[in-house]
């Protein structure tokens, strides 16, 4: 039984190397096939018609003039769409149409006579008070921890009030704030569908998905057939972020219909209706109170936070509160709130990056408060023990991480106090920064490993590549466990009927796929060791894979890999492997920290931000693939960007109307709006021995509050949403 | 159905009557060209409708399609030639995603009607063959979901090509057409800097 481990920083030959990503070459020259692009013989297309009114009862639904028009084949009313049902949200898909073309099948759409009767809207979720006159509250939990504890005769509640009362008032320093972050979309450029075809019974469904092992199950639940009669298939996916877990009511409808209509379908998402319906982010709206002693030191908090995270509700989970820096004591409560927009999905790091960014504002305008350095009063924090986070060294991490990012943002040389910059004409400078945390453990992954007669190796794994680079992580662990080379690895993944892998969520891929082929791979390798020890005349023990040979280690003895696999005679090796999350293992771990520190400029006239630079230090325990890992955090901090200076989902308060829900309207960070980024892999052999932790979701969490704080810091007044608008700008510099 | 070839060939021009009448639908016949009949730029506007089979010139290979007046230059290339690399992303152009080259400009092809490019020289992201662009791309890792890529990089190629040594710069106020969600904006710059140095 081989010893799972990875080999040392020094004996790796492809690990932690920058290995250009196996698809790179099919994604440029658009030779990838993508869900949207596969295109079947004599398919239809599927348009959907989405609900114009955020709240209203269907009072008339008719489609006979759809069915008519020239080019539609099939029209299928959604169960949910039926006369007398009431429809939650806007866009909530009511009936699709599959035609000869997308024009046809859009005219078939257009001629669907629709009636309903409005029902009242709301959908103002910042307003607590409003929301609470509607009824549209719910509790969201909460928790207090205090230091004290109540006496026999006190009463609890009165206790926790007197106590937050009296340590507030015995605090040093006080801050009150209120700080909020709008929901967003997942928006992803690929929408979410499928292209299906039956074939002798069976489903075959190239689906947009982020979990290819777990989605021939939904497809099976709903059309009552069994799991084993449906392929999943995923080459590429155009994006998920967390969004694109499950088949969704419209790739059964596409499979649906395509039964019905004996013809293959491709239904995609129109650009509103992915918008509208297929993926958001819960907003956050917090009213919070912290005391201080002289040092910045958190000595309390006390908080009520806000939001919806959709029609049933939701919103930020309470637990997180306060984030990373956590004093002692504190009182945290969570509202919900119901809003008539579609239930929220799962968007990279859940509830983390609200929670940053509504406590580690607060942090900073601690620090702006005592006219302190922002630095200064998270690193008292941190060395206080005033941290909550998964890393199980997490104030030594994060000190050492704050070190790094603040050489290479230059933080002593560009501070200055709150709003007391150096103006160029009305351009302010100032710095921010935040602290986050994630969990990362690997996911369940099988797979199975084909190691040929001719030396050729192949593996095959249900997990799918998000544009993370799992491909290139998987051949780099065989190629390096095998000592081959990255182009004599052949790896297969994207299909339901390979053995079956983890959903992609939560930054847990890397980890599971780490441990299932690095297994197979090293189970593999005690067997052709144990051939090769015998037409060596050596003992298997002594043997090495590197450079492609078996060799005695420390000596020239050795057979190339070909030959040593053709010791295996006519049958190629086959070699199952399994990770189960939870196994005890040196192979993957979990448990990250993460600092980013940004440098931005703020027109006070204009109210424009501009970010300068923006760093990310971030350990992620044994790196694979220093290039696609950093590209994964140059890609968190864009979007952080986006969502701390643009992105917004904006609803018309009267209609509940997603009123930007094209890509002209939707605001995203452009390339010209970024600046100067900089990625640096935090990996001491400290961390390297911890094994892999994806690093999907840390990098999004700080983006949010290290931008805010630096607006902050340039401005001296806080401008408390983000996204931070001009026009929100403007109004936090009129107000102070 | 209309062979609007045929008619051209005959350089008797197009007039109503050649057109099925009925949906409504209007193009305007002035975009109507191909290669063998010029003359129908002097045309004035005419009514189109139904399907008719239009020649188009993609990738310097000509291709017999069906277009109604509606139909999308995308809605071509993408299911009657199975050019998938221009992806649909934004019906309003605003994304990019769907970038080709007409007559050598960028253009984005779910903004343009396949009638209107009848006659014209397009170019598919396909058309490129691994070029110096392509190669940065994946050298400098400018791709994650990989779904905006090929329109980027014919924003790219087309951007160096009008100024093959542009500066970091000219690189970042100059491509602000394309979206990309995953966030490889960083990549992009590197890589445009590699190619408009020579370097890759």
């Amino acid at each position: 039984m081989a010893e799972y481990t990875w080999p040392s920083r020094e004996a790796t030959a492809v690990i932690g190397k920058e290995v250009d990503r196996l698809d790179g070459m099919a994604k440029a020259t658009g030779a990838a096939k993508y869900t949207y692009d596969v295109n079947l013989k004599n398919q239809l297309i599927a348009v959907a018609l989405g609900c114009p009114h955020a709240h209203c009862k269907i009072t008339k639904l008719d489609v006979s003039a759809a069915e008519k028009t020239p080019g539609v084949v099939a029209v299928h009313i959604f169960e949910h769409a039926a006369v007398g049902r009431e429809v939650e949200w806007e866009g909530e898909l009511l009936a699709v149409v599959a035609a000869e073309s997308e024009a046809a099948a859009k005219a078939g759409v257009a001629a669907i006579k629709l009636e309903y009767d409005e029902l009242p809207v709301f959908v103002d979720d910042e307003d607590l008070a409003a929301a609470e006159k509607a009824g549209r509250t719910g509790k969201g939990g909460g928790k207090t921890e205090l230091e004290r504890e109540p006496g026999d005769d006190d009463d609890e509640d009165e206790f926790v009030e007197k106590e937050i009362a009296r340590l507030l008032k015995e605090s040093k320093y006080v801050v009150e704030g209120y700080y909020g972050i709008d929901a967003i979309t997942h928006c992803c450029l690929e929408p979410h569908g499928s292209t299906v075809e039956w074939k002798d019974g069976k489903l075959l469904a190239y689906l947009s998905t982020q979990n290819v092992s777990g989605t021939d199950e939904g497809f099976a639940n709903d059309l009552g057939i069994t799991s084993s009669d449906v392929e999943v298939k995923c080459d590429y996916i155009g994006g998920g972020f967390g969004s694109k877990f499950a088949p969704d009511y419209w790739g059964v409808a596409a499979a649906k219909i395509s039964k019905e209509t004996g013809r293959p379908i491709k239904f995609l998402l129109s650009r509103d209706q992915e918008l509208k319906i297929a993926g958001n982010r819960p907003s956050g709206y917090i009213n919070v109170k912290i005391g201080a002693d002289e040092n910045g030191v958190l000595t309390v908090w006390d908080s009520v936070h806000w939001g919806t995270a959709g029609y049933k509700g939701g919103g930020v989970s309470q637990t997180v509160m306060p984030y990373v820096i956590r004093p002692k004591n504190y009182r945290r409560i969570a509202t919900t709130v119901a809003t008539n927009t579609a239930q929220s999905r799962a968007w990279r790091a859940p509830n983390h990056p609200q929670a940053c960014a509504m406590s580690q504002t607060a942090i900073d305008d601690m620090a702006a408060k005592m006219g302190a350095n922002s630095y200064d009063v998270f690193a008292a924090n941190l060395r206080a023990g005033n941290v909550d986070s998964q890393h199980p060294d997490a104030a030594n991490v994060y000190l050492a991480e704050m070190e790094r990012c603040a050489e290479l943002i230059d933080w002593k040389a560009n501070w200055h106090p709150h709003g007391k910059g150096k103006a160029k004409g009305s351009i302010v400078d100032g710095l921010g920064m935040a602290l986050h945390t994630w969990g990362g453990t690997a996911n369940n992954s099988d797979c199975r490993l084909k190691v040929s007669p001719d030396g050729s190796v192949e593996a095959f794994c249900g997990s799918q590549d998000l544009g993370t680079g799992t491909r290139t992580v998987i051949a780099q662990v065989l190629a390096e466990t095998f000592g081959l080379g990255i182009d004599q690895v052949r790896v297969n993944i994207g299909s339901s009927k390979y053995p079956a892998s983890g959903a992609s969520g939560g930054s847990t891929t890397v980890g599971g796929v780490c441990e299932s082929h690095r297994r197979a791979g090293l189970d593999a390798l005690d067997k052709l060791f144990e051939l090769a020890a015998k037409e060596l005349g050596v003992d298997a023990a002594s043997l090495e894979a590197v450079g492609g040979k078996i060799r005695v280690k420390g000596s020239d003895k050795s057979i190339a890999w070909k030959k040593a696999c053709t010791l295996l005679g006519m049958k190629p090796l086959e070699i199952n492997a399994s990770y189960k999350r939870g196994d005890v293992s040196t192979l993957s771990s979990s448990g990250v920290c993460g600092v980013q520190m940004a440098h931005v400029e703020v027109d006070k006239e204009t109210g424009v931000i501009k970010v300068k630079k923006f760093v990310a230090v971030q350990d992620q325990g044994l790196v694979i693939n220093p290039k696609t890992c950093k590209s994964q955090i140059y890609g968190a901090m864009i979007m952080g960007i986006a969502a701390a200076l643009y992105e917004r989902r904006i609803t018309d308060p009267k209609s509940g109307a997603f009123v930007n829900a094209e890509l002209a309207d939707y605001k995203l960070a452009r390339l010209g709006d970024i600046g100067e980024l900089v990625v640096d892999l935090y990996e001491p052999e400290s961390e390297r021995q911890r094994g892999v932790i994806g690093n999907g979701e840390p990098p999004a969490i700080s983006p949010k509050a290290a931008i805010a704080n630096a607006v902050a810091n340039a401005l001296g007044v806080r401008v408390p949403v983000v996204p931070l608008t001009p026009k929100r700008v403007l109004d936090a510099l009129a107000k102070a | 159905m209309t062979d609007l070839k045929n008619k051209a060939a005959k350089k008797s021009g197009f007039n109503r009557r050649d057109f099925f009448r009925g949906s409504g639908a209007i193009a305007a016949a002035t975009a109507l060209q191909t290669q063998t009949a010029d003359a129908f730029q002097d045309q004035s506007p005419q009514i189109i409708s139904g399907e008719t089979t239009i020649t188009l010139n993609v990738n310097g290979k000509d291709h017999q399609v069906k277009a109604e007046p509606r139909t999308t230059l995308l809605e071509v290339l993408r299911y009657q030639l199975d050019l998938t690399g221009a992806k649909p992303v934004s019906s309003d152009g605003s994304s990019g995603a769907s970038t080709i080259f007409v007559d050598g400009k960028p253009m984005t092809a779910s903004t343009i009607l396949a009638l209107q490019a009848a006659g014209k020289k397009i170019e598919t992201v396909e058309s490129l063959g691994g070029d110096a662009v392509q190669q940065a791309f994946v050298k400098y890792d400018a791709e994650q979901c990989g779904f905006c890529t090929p329109g980027f990089v014919m924003a790219v190629r087309s951007f160096l090509n009008k100024k093959p040594n542009a500066s970091e710069a000219e690189i970042r106020s100059g491509l602000n057409g394309n979206i990309c969600r995953c966030g490889t904006y960083a990549n992009i710059v590197e890589a445009a800097i590699s190619v408009a140095k020579g370097g890759n």
